[in-house]
């Protein structure tokens, strides 16, 4: 869940905060009255522009009434639309709801934290007549009061990626194991610094966060550290930014020269560790280690950047949880409980004892988005 | 004295004909037309259910309207109101988390969002800033804050007080929330004040030309600092209002509240540069962007034709001010 949003994010909002509004004094005294007979006739064409607006969208798909028809209607929400991890997850549901004959409806919040956004959304989906619901709650508590709203109208409600506080607010939820993914990292990075003694910098993404907090923590157990030890050097947020990761590694390696062991919370994060360590000539001395398995992490891993990432599954979350609205319709069957989408070792380095897969695998089965090698930051083109 | 003749917006009370020629005129054309395809195209949209929840969605967005409208006909604007009413959410459910008396909590944020709304004024008012880089200061200091207060968790609001505004009555099919009603008493309340009293015209008078206003005598300071105090107010009850409607306290609420209240007035027909426009517009401007959000995810259409359809109606709006604007002179 932890990619590049957060700098998506801030140069999505910076644009949104430097819009510009008028605000020069009105110069004339005279009648400020009425628009008058042009103003009104202006509205009128406005207005009817719109109306005819509306009448594409209502001609363009004249089957597009949810409540019509047998066909099974899902709904998706999803946390945001500027994370290709959202992307990926909304795209394999509708091509899962497509092969089973299923219509899917897929809304999102507008940023990280739009629990009113996504609560509309939900609102709306109940109104649309939709059979199941897959969710990736903004926030886990923000949605308790619509979801059993849902379920006690007979909606099948399951949570993706995130789960809910408290979990058994949902009917299931399909989620990596985030502690799991830790652990492999944590493990991993063990084994590639050998006898050394660790001297570990932790890059965070956001205080708090559940899924921050199970990477974190997964890592230190599968590394065999207790938090507190004093071989972990530092700490530092990053909000999973590579800005902020940059930033952070630079002051740890300023604080702590012997750090030869890297956390970092997604690789967006590990991407910007890696200029810092690269600007320090300390590429060879220090173990780099990441999470998460979109497409330009394994790319990192591949080009040697980062040593290994562990991968997590979104499409098995999308596609998993369309089957389980069908099925429940077909069969009235529910999921319940916990259900772990699995997480993957990608690097190709590997250790024995310590399963993982290569790169070419992991490019041929992670989410997310190439970047065109011209201009690797700015602009995005979307595969499948 | 041409200028408060001029500004005295009584247009909104003139009789039947005089509806054609209001800036409210367009806007309503405009919600009757996406009500009437969505009617058409879905079998849900014109369900008496559908139609509260539509409401229910526009009440935090349409309270804060309120503030803005007040503030935009000062030529004025306001970037802080979502972050205000955030940290009231913060605010009144960390208190009440931790065991303080429910009524003072609630309180105690409707004061704190008031004494940020006079914060503004005074910036404003006194010291002559302009309003958007006040507000966009105030909104930095204030999201620092909520972070601070918040300590990067929510805060779940599980007290009936704080959440009051969400409860429902039924009326027939149609389910009322007390939300919805306190936004409509606000929406009347300042409708009053702003066409049936001396101070409303004030107001008006100022954003069509504060000079001249303060050339005839209007106390410009002074009501520039009771708008921005009374939006403050109004900000805390949209923060009221929010708890109601999703009762958790999230510091990472309400993000781009400031630009959809902004969205609802322009809309709504209200000038950018002050002196013009009707509160009525901000509600109606408000009810379409929650209606074609409802209507497209009935009919199953990608959201963001939700977002390209509004801003083709910002721009709409602003471009038909100008026109009416530069034909005046």
């Amino acid at each position: 869940m932890h990619t590049i949003r957060a700098a998506a994010l801030r140069a999505a909002r910076f644009n949104t905060d430097r819009t510009h509004f008028g605000n020069e004094p009105p110069i004339q005294i005279g009648s400020s009255r009425t628009p008058g007979r042009m103003g009104a006739s202006l509205s009128i064409a406005i207005a009817a522009a719109a109306v005819s607006l509306a009448g594409v969208f209502g001609s363009a798909t004249p089957s597009a009434n949810a409540a019509t028809g047998d066909q099974i209607t899902i709904g998706l929400v999803t946390k945001t639309e500027v994370n290709p991890y959202f992307v990926k997850l909304r795209q394999a549901a509708t091509a899962e709801a497509e092969k089973q004959g299923a219509k899917l409806i897929a809304r999102f919040g507008k940023f990280d934290g739009d629990n009113e956004g996504q609560v509309a959304a939900v609102e709306n989906l109940i109104s649309a007549g939709v059979k199941g619901i897959l969710i990736t709650p903004n926030n886990s508590t923000g949605m308790l009061g619509i979801i059993k709203k849902a379920r006690d109208k007979g909606v099948l409600v399951i949570a993706l990626d995130t789960a809910t506080d408290p979990a058994d607010a949902v009917d299931a939820t399909l989620a990596t194991d985030n502690f799991e993914a830790g652990v492999l990292q944590g493990q991993y990075a063990r084994k590639a610094l050998g006898s050394k003694a660790p001297k570990l910098a932790m890059l965070d993404g956001s205080p708090g966060g559940t899924v921050d907090v199970q990477r974190h923590d997964g890592f230190l157990k599968g590394f065999g550290l207790k938090e507190g030890d004093p071989a972990i050097a530092g700490k530092q947020i990053t909000h999973g930014a590579q800005d902020e990761g940059q930033t952070a590694m630079e002051n740890l390696l300023t604080a702590h020269p012997d750090i030869n062991v890297v956390y970092t919370i997604n690789e967006p994060a590990a991407e910007g560790a890696y200029a810092a360590i690269k600007a320090r000539g300390k590429l060879k001395d220090i173990v780099l280690t990441s999470i998460d398995g979109g497409r330009l992490g394994v790319q990192y891993v591949k080009d040697g950047k980062i040593a290994a990432t562990v991968m997590q599954f979104p499409k098995i979350m999308a596609t998993r949880g369309v089957d389980y609205v069908v099925d429940y319709v077909k069969s009235g069957k529910k999921p319940s409980g916990f259900i772990n989408t699995g997480a993957k070792l990608i690097t190709d380095k590997p250790f024995s004892g310590l399963p993982s897969q290569d790169t070419k695998w992991g490019l041929e089965n992670c989410w997310g988005l190439v970047t065109p090698a011209a201009a690797p930051h700015t602009s995005f083109a979307l595969i499948d | 004295m041409s200028v408060i003749s001029a500004a005295k917006p009584n247009r909104m009370i003139g009789g039947f004909g005089r509806l054609f020629t209001t800036p409210t005129f367009g806007p309503l054309i405009v919600l009757i037309a996406f009500c009437a395809v969505f009617s058409l195209t879905t079998r849900t949209f014109w369900a008496a259910g559908n139609l509260s929840l539509v409401v229910q969605q526009s009440v935090i967005v349409g309270t804060l309207a309120i503030g803005q409208t007040m503030i935009i006909l000062t030529a004025g604007i306001d970037l802080a109101n979502g972050g205000i009413a955030v940290l009231g959410t913060i605010i009144a459910g960390r208190l009440v988390a931790q065991e303080q008396n429910p009524a003072l909590s609630l309180l105690f944020a409707l004061v704190l969002c008031t004494c940020f709304g006079l914060t503004a004024g005074l910036l404003v008012s006194r010291l002559m800033l302009p309003p958007f880089i006040v507000t966009l200061g105030l909104l930095g200091i204030i999201t620092a804050i909520t972070r601070l207060v918040a300590q990067g968790g929510a805060f779940p609001v599980t007290d009936d007080l704080l959440s009051w505004t969400g409860n429902a009555f039924a009326v027939g099919d149609t389910s009322i929330t007390y939300g919805m009603i306190i936004m409509f008493c606000l929406y009347l309340l300042v409708w009053y004040l702003l066409t049936q009293t001396a101070w409303g015209r004030h107001v008006y008078a100022i954003g069509n030309n504060r000079e001249a206003a303060r050339l005839v005598g209007i106390p410009v300071q002074a009501r520039l600092l009771s708008v921005y105090t009374f939006a403050g107010l109004l900000y805390g009850i949209g923060a009221w209002l929010a708890l109601g409607r999703i009762p958790n306290a999230d510091p990472n609420a309400l993000q781009n509240a400031n630009l959809d209240s902004i969205t609802a007035v322009v809309i709504g027909g209200t000038s950018l540069f002050g002196g013009r426009g009707s509160l009525w517009g901000t509600l109606i401007g408000t009810l379409i962007v929650a209606v074609l959000r409802n209507g497209l995810t009935l009919t199953g259409i990608d959201p963001l034709w939700q977002d390209l359809v509004t801003g083709i109606l910002v721009i709409s709006a602003v471009a038909l001010d100008q026109m009416s604007r530069r034909r005046q002179r």
